[in-house]
């Protein structure tokens, strides 16, 4: 499994089914973008416990709250990242978030790829809205095989969660060894010099900076959250504490996101230099996913390209 | 369902708005007009219609009630506190800070479905319990009553148009139609047109009735119970400030402070009614 390309969206589809074989309660809704979130496989599965519910998103989200009001039902509302989180983002945040209601709200199609559609199907500000709505939980898995243990996760766990989903493919990174922890961040790889701390499919990636920097002698300590809120704070401040330098990695804005959420951390107990790597607080763009990732600087030849400049800028700063 | 005569609710009725006045602090800007308007509906629901039990608010088979014109919700906690949700002698602590009863519809209050206040919400999830019922193959009903400006919102007509497809005869809206909203009359500000031809262009079931009638308002209610396969809406004529003579169809009640003379003054307008 480990290496091979496959997207969290198609897994996220099959883990529905998967949970849906185990248990009666789940159901999925969806606003006419099953065949791109890959609900569809779910439809196909169990096309009982499907809601169409049109291209009417705000009206969705109130329509998951009210089932999960009769505490019998789970339902997975799914949609774009774009419209789950700022078309129906008051119903989000005052019909399933202020009375904690079991809806899992998931987003597809998060960050730069989405097969050329442009600016208005790139979601770079999702998890930075989510972030600020109280009893929200977020998961951004990085491969297949986290994100189908963070559904089982998502679904045993009792209250609002965000779940983000990205349309490409994208390397396995995890084994059948790898046991999915509940708000919990993961060290993959122990270091002293440095910090990356990474979410989502930036994670694979980072993987490789990592590998080429310590290959070039610099000890890097590389963090994967797939859980930006609640935040695993204590992995952050002993980074930060053990390595001084952090260089955060997301497949979203700068703004607001896992850069943001690190810096509010860090800044009020242990400060370290940090360098945010994300989308500059711009709109994206149609392109290739080669171009796009390169232009926006979402590669691992621009982590390692910030990790040796973050540390060069403190060098600097701190020398006499 | 109770067997209470038109009499006995109309009464119940003056009782509910008394509550009304109950929950405004001398001073403090209170949504007078629109609970005023909803109180006779409100009775109805809760001490005719509705299947529920105050000793148990969580009963699985319980009707649902969803103020989707939360700004309206004094009227809610009344009739709460009538039926005995919680003790009346709370009313007075209506948005004061820790109470259970806060400025528009909260779950932490016994006996409220749903977090309601941002216009237009309500039906959605009234629409969502009435599946949870067909998939649960329970029996209740789900009523939602909404405001006339709130008709506006386009949420209202997304949830209008899947009750119909999902043939949702669980589902009985209920139009508080006072013809006036915060800034003054609809058909001068923002005329909203046949609300009774919209929704039935929508493929809903129309009544339409007097909002204060209560023999109207009963019989609408037991004819949504014979209507299948389509939702239902009570298009429900009403006058904002209802009861209170100083405040009846004047839009500066929408939400306004009043002195203790004028809650004296309303107090007597009611018990005199």
């Amino acid at each position: 499994m480990k290496n091979k390309l496959i997207a969290t969206r198609t897994a996220f589809g099959e883990a529905l089914v998967e949970m849906a074989k185990e248990r009666n309660d789940i159901v999925v809704l969806d606003a006419d973008v099953a065949s791109s979130t890959k609900a569809s496989i779910f439809k196909e599965a169990f096309p009982d416990r499907f809601f169409e519910m049109g291209i009417a998103e705000q009206n969705m989200m109130g329509v998951a709250a009210g089932m999960a009001t009769t505490q019998k039902i789970i339902p997975f509302a799914v949609t774009f990242a774009v419209f789950a989180t700022k078309r129906a983002c008051d119903q989000v945040s005052i019909s399933i978030a202020y009375p904690k209601l079991n809806v899992k709200i998931v987003g597809s199609y998060g960050g730069i790829p989405t097969g050329k559609a442009g600016a208005t199907h790139q979601a770079f500000e999702d998890i930075a809205i989510m972030r600020a709505i109280p009893n929200m939980t977020i998961i951004v898995p990085a491969d297949a095989v986290e994100m189908k243990q963070a559904v089982r996760a998502c679904v045993e766990y009792n209250g609002p969660v965000y779940l983000r989903c990205v349309r490409c493919e994208t390397p396995v990174i995890f084994d059948e060894n790898y046991k999915f922890e509940w708000n919990k961040g993961i060290t993959l790889r122990e270091g002293k010099d440095v910090t990356i701390v990474s979410t989502g499919i930036m994670t694979p990636k980072a993987l490789v900076a990592t590998n080429i920097l310590v290959d070039q002698g610099i000890d890097v300590r590389l963090i994967h959250l797939h859980t930006i809120k609640p935040i695993d704070k204590d992995i952050l401040l002993k980074a930060s504490i053990e390595t001084g330098h952090i260089v955060t990695v997301e497949n979203h804005s700068v703004i607001g996101g896992l850069g943001g959420a690190v810096a509010e951390i860090l800044s009020e107990s242990e400060p370290a230099l940090i360098k945010r790597i994300g989308i500059e607080d711009t709109f994206g763009e149609s392109g290739s996913l080669e171009d796009l990732f390169f232009k926006y600087g979402l590669t691992s030849e621009n982590i390692v390209k910030e990790v040796k400049n973050l540390i060069e800028k403190k060098r600097r700063k701190y020398s006499c | 369902m109770k067997r209470t005569t038109i009499k006995e609710l109309e009464e119940i009725s003056k009782k509910i708005r008394c509550g009304i006045l109950e929950t405004m602090e001398i001073g403090e800007k209170s949504h007078l007009g629109g609970s005023m308007s909803s109180a006779d509906l409100v009775t109805a629901l809760y001490f005719y219609k509705m299947n529920h039990n105050p000793k148990n608010p969580d009963a699985p088979e319980r009707d649902r009630f969803i103020f989707s014109k939360g700004h309206s919700v004094l009227t809610q906690y009344a009739a709460l506190a009538e039926c005995g949700y919680f003790p009346k002698s709370i009313l007075k602590t209506t948005k004061t800070l820790g109470s259970i009863l806060q400025g528009h519809p909260e779950t932490r209050t016994p006996g409220i479905e749903a977090n309601t206040g941002s216009l237009g919400q309500g039906l959605s999830i009234g629409l969502g319990m009435a599946i949870g019922a067909k998939l649960d193959h329970r029996n209740y009903k789900v009523y939602v009553i909404l405001g006339d400006g709130e008709l506006a919102e386009g949420q209202i007509w997304e949830a209008a148009t899947a009750a119909s497809f999902y043939k949702l005869d669980n589902l009985i809206a209920i139009v508080d139609y006072n013809k006036l909203q915060a800034v003054g009359f609809l058909k001068k500000r923002y005329d909203l047109g046949d609300i009774r031809g919209k929704f039935a262009i929508f493929g809903w079931k129309t009544f339409e009735i007097n909002g204060h009638d209560m023999q109207e308002i009963l019989q609408a209610l037991d004819s949504v119970d014979e209507v299948k396969g389509v939702p239902s809406v009570i298009i429900a004529h009403t006058t904002k400030g209802k009861g209170v003579s100083f405040a009846e169809n004047n839009p500066a009640f929408h939400n306004a402070p009043l002195t203790k003379e004028q809650i004296e003054r309303a107090k007597a307008d009611i018990c005199n009614s």
